[in-house]
This record gives structure tokens, sequence and C-alpha cells, in this order.
């Protein structure tokens, strides 16, 4: 019996493509977030109140993935944005070959940040490098303070905690402050906002931030795969 | 998560790092699966023996070692296990911890039978 050593990741192929993706958003200076969450979160309505106060700010273009239906792209393309759906028809979480196919849909002539919107699902989606500079993970309140435990493995491969639906707070038993010690329990490096869609609260916060570190991330000449 | 398309992925290495005709001879491929990886290794080994029947590798079987998610407090210097993948030092509280095994999802290596002479 002989021994073949191999020493290769399982994901390697995703991973390759997702490097190959990376060296293309670095050579354009396009600055690239995940956005990640169950379903349900606020995703895409944070989606458009980011737009509706970055796009004066920064050239942006949004990639939606859902299971069915280009409704969150027709929502985007609302705000005058390049977007590209994709539709993945049952698959649960973007790869990096779904995104470098509809990236050959979308202009990147002058994009200074990409919004990959992933499919709602806080379990697959970790595991899955699509070349992003970062995910950011969005919690709603009425998921329960606890979720970051119970679902370390999207929390820790983030790099911001996005608190959505503060304005909820008075109708349920969830705290923000336990809900974000458990989340720093687990990836203690995390970069946290609070914000309501509804009210606006905290969502310029938010958007400052990403527009600096979309300012900063063109210039710099690594980027931490996550 | 996704064992079947991981499964698929592993056949694929293994395919690609056996030489070509030789892939009836393989035994088993070891694989090491992280504590905190979230393949839940029973499925993956069910997975691969699932799709490899009827293929080159159908004789072949997993091998999975599993390894513990453990860290390295940078204040205390103690090691430490957490399963459940709390980073936060347990001896002192500190959250400077650095990671020592536990992510991966990697092939390691394949036992594969030597050639018998004709």
């Amino acid at each position: 019996m002989s021994v073949i050593t191999i020493e290769r990741k399982v994901l390697e192929k995703n991973d390759e493509l997702a490097r190959r993706n990376r060296d293309l958003f670095a050579r354009r200076g396009i600055f690239v977030i995940n956005m990640v969450s169950s379903p349900g979160s606020g995703k895409t309505s944070l989606l458009e109140r980011t737009l509706a106060l970055v796009k004066g700010r920064l050239n942006v273009a949004v990639i939606e993935g859902d299971v069915q239906t280009d409704r969150d792209a027709r929502r985007v393309a609302r705000f005058d944005v390049p977007v590209v759906q994709i539709v993945t028809n049952g698959g649960c979480h973007l790869e990096a070959k779904l995104v470098s196919d509809a990236l050959e849909s979308l202009n990147l002539n002058g994009i200074e940040l990409l919004v990959i919107e992933n499919v709602g699902n806080l379990v697959c989606p970790s595991n899955y490098d699509l070349g992003e500079a970062m995910k950011v993970v969005v919690a709603s309140t009425t998921e329960g303070d606890d979720k970051p435990l119970k679902y370390p493995a999207m929390f820790r491969h983030a790099s911001v905690l996005i608190i959505n639906k503060i304005d909820l707070l008075p109708y349920i038993d969830a705290e923000v402050a336990t809900l974000k010690s458990n989340a720093l329990q687990i990836n203690p490096s995390l970069t946290v906002f609070e914000t309501s869609c509804r009210t606006g609260s905290g969502i310029a916060e938010w958007c400052d931030w990403l527009v600096q570190q979309a300012g900063a991330g063109k210039s710099s000449t690594g980027r931490k795969a996550p | 998560m996704h064992e079947l398309s991981l499964a698929q992925n592993i056949m694929e290495i293994v395919w690609s790092n056996v030489p070509l005709g030789s892939e009836g001879l393989v035994r088993s491929v070891r694989i090491r699966v992280g504590e905190v990886s979230g393949v839940v290794p029973e499925s993956l080994a069910f997975c691969f023996s699932a799709i490899a029947q009827g293929t080159s590798l159908t004789q072949a079987t997993l091998e999975i070692e599993v390894t513990p998610f453990t860290l390295r407090c940078k204040g205390c210097t103690s090691t430490f296990s957490s399963g459940m993948g709390i980073v936060v030092c347990p001896s002192c509280g500190s959250r400077e911890t650095e990671v020592l095994s536990g992510l991966d999802l990697q092939v390691v290596a394949i036992d594969i039978e030597d050639e018998q002479p004709q």
C-alpha cells in the first residue's frame, strides 16, 4: 500500500474562482461586500436605504441572489444602479462561479462599490468565498439575541454585524446588548451597527463607514480573504 | 452542509492526483474536518459512498479525522478547546485569542494499493 500526500482544500475549486474574482475587483478598484443573513432580516430594505445614501458618493453596482424571482433586483433597479439578478432555482447560497458569470452581464466601468446580496440563509453562504472584501451579516432583533451562538460560523466569517429592526425593540424580549455580546464571543473583531430601515436610525453611520472603507479598500493592494 | 457537493469535490481531487487507470486501487481517502467547519462527517462519508458507487472509486472509503476547535490565548498563553465556537479565553476572559485548529476541510492523503506486476 502506498500513500499519496495531497493536502488540498476540499473547496479549492470555489476558492480558486473566488481568488480570480478578487483579482478582477482589485484590478478595477472595486470594493465588494457580501451581505448575508437569515431570510427576512431586512437585507434588501437595508440595501435600499444604503443605496439612497451612498449612490451620490460612490458608483455602485449590485448582484442579487435569490432562489426565485427577480423581485429584489427590481427593487434595487429603482435606484438607477446597475444590477444583475442571479436566480438559483433551489441553490441555497451563491458560489464564486455564479458571481463570475453574473459579472459578465454587469458594466463595471467606473464602479467603486459592488454589493452582493446573498440568498437568505445563515448557514451555507459562510463557507463560500465569492471574492468579496468582507461579509456583512445582518441579524434582526426579532430573530433572538442568541442567534450568533446558534449560527457561529456565519458570525465568525463576517467582518461587520448589522443589528436591524431596532425600532421593534419595545415589542420583543431580545436585547441588543446581549446579541452584540454573543456575537463578540464568536468574533471579537466584528464592527457592529444598529439600524432601523423604518426610522432610518443608524443608516447614516453604516453608510459613512462603508464609503470610508470603500475609499480605503481601493487604495490598498492586498485584501484579507474572508 | 452540502456534503454531497463536497463529496463530489473530493472525488475530483482524487481523480486529479491518481495515475490514470489506477483509480480502482484507491482504498481510502483521508480527510481532515474541523469541528466547526460546518461539515457533518457521517453525512460526508455517506454521500461519498453513495456517489462513488459505480465509478472507478467504488472501492474507496473516506477516513475522516475530526480536528477539535482549539485556540491559544494571547493574554495568559493557555490553550483551550471550544466546541461551540466561542473564542473568549475561559481562564482569563481575554478576547485576544488565535485559532490553532478546527476550521479546516482538507483532503490529506490517499491510500492506494500497489499495482501488482502483470
